[in-house]
């Protein structure tokens, strides 16, 4: 051993977080649930709350949050995770408490509970993917499935004469004066994984804080029903998921009053 | 100034090859295997020793597969002072 390597001491600088349950996982290789999932329990690890943390998983590709994630969960039936995790906060009111969903049970089934749960304000986190199709289903069109975007229910590409326009959900539960932090971020790339660790990390502390409906939305990628490699994906999500969904903080709690 | 140094390793059991950490890493140190693991999947391994430990790779690691270490340069101070020695004698450094 020479000198050198005496002053030298190597450090772990990044593990698989412990609240993240040791197993695999039933997600498409290269599908943005597996890098949200990481980033919650992250979180959860971080603040120290694994005790105290209750989830509410959907239906959809994510079904099996409670298998992965290691806190305390409860199922919801389709597109009712918001109204579920409602109920949970009020009952337990000191315990962190969010809700993961997909766009097909956010915002398509669940369109008027999720709607609803802002707008009364409940203290709790919402994490909401965006794919912009049903993944678990096969591929058919959702709500927020691009213009033109080809799925297996719209062959030729998604026409808005007939089906109508990509839904901007997370506009639209930031006009309510129930949500506190409204917020879109994605996980396709490293300082893109960082901002959205940030995003949660403050939808936990706004809850601890009785603010309101903290809600973030995080654009992913569905290399399967996209019919795309995992990196191809990634580049399809930056060139044009990204154009209609712009990243960045809708609504930003004025400072002040916190 | 020499480069930070890192090191990376790599579940390959629960690693999916999906290439994303190939597609992140500035430094080209991942490449996919020949060969597949027991699901069958080409799986990512560390190629060069030119990983700088920046943990692009693991942050969009989908499967959580990927731990990174880093070595941190400590400052060197000087402990003691040996004048006048006859014979042998033996330092040990107890960290």
């Amino acid at each position: 051993m020479s000198i050198d390597t005496l002053d030298r001491i190597e450090t772990k600088v990044f593990e698989r977080p412990t609240s993240l349950i040791d197993t695999e996982m039933h997600y498409c290789p290269g599908c943005g649930h597996g890098t949200a999932h990481r980033l919650i329990a992250e979180v959860i690890d971080e603040m120290g709350i694994v005790e105290e943390t209750i989830g509410v998983a959907p239906v959809g590709c994510s079904v099996f949050a409670y298998n992965y994630i290691g806190v305390d969960f409860s199922e919801a039936a389709h597109g009712r995770a918001s109204a579920v995790a409602t109920g949970i906060k009020r009952v337990l009111p000191e315990k962190y408490v969010f809700s993961y969903q997909g766009d097909g049970d956010l915002a398509a089934i669940g369109t008027g509970e999720t709607i609803h749960t802002c707008n009364r304000g409940e203290n709790i986190l919402i994490i909401f993917i965006n794919n912009g199709i049903y993944g678990m289903t096969g591929g058919q069109m959702a709500p927020t499935t691009l213009p033109n975007m080809k799925s297996t229910t719209s062959p030729f590409g998604r026409d808005t004469k007939s089906m109508g326009y990509p839904l901007k959900i997370t506009e639209l539960v930031a006009q309510l004066p129930g949500t506190y932090y409204v917020t879109r971020q994605s996980v396709h790339k490293p300082l893109n994984v960082r901002r959205t660790k940030k995003a949660i990390q403050k939808g936990f502390e706004y809850q601890k804080l009785n603010k309101g409906t903290s809600f973030i939305e995080i654009v992913s990628n569905c290399p399967s029903n996209w019919k795309m490699t995992p990196v191809e994906s990634n580049k399809w999500l930056d060139e044009n998921m990204l154009p209609y969904y712009p990243l960045g903080d809708i609504k930003v709690p004025n400072e002040k009053e916190a | 100034m020499a480069k930070a140094k890192g090191d990376i390793s790599i579940n390959i059991e629960k690693c999916k090859g999906c290439e994303i950490c190939m597609d992140a890493c500035p430094e080209d140190v991942i490449a996919m295997s020949k060969e597949v693991n027991q699901k069958g999947y080409l799986y990512a391994v560390k190629i060069t020793d030119t990983c700088t430990g920046c943990t692009n790779c693991a942050l969009v690691c989908p499967d959580a597969v990927i731990t990174v270490f880093r070595e941190t340069k400590q400052k060197k101070e000087q402990i003691a002072t040996i004048t006048n020695v006859t014979g042998n004698i033996t330092v040990t450094v107890d960290k």
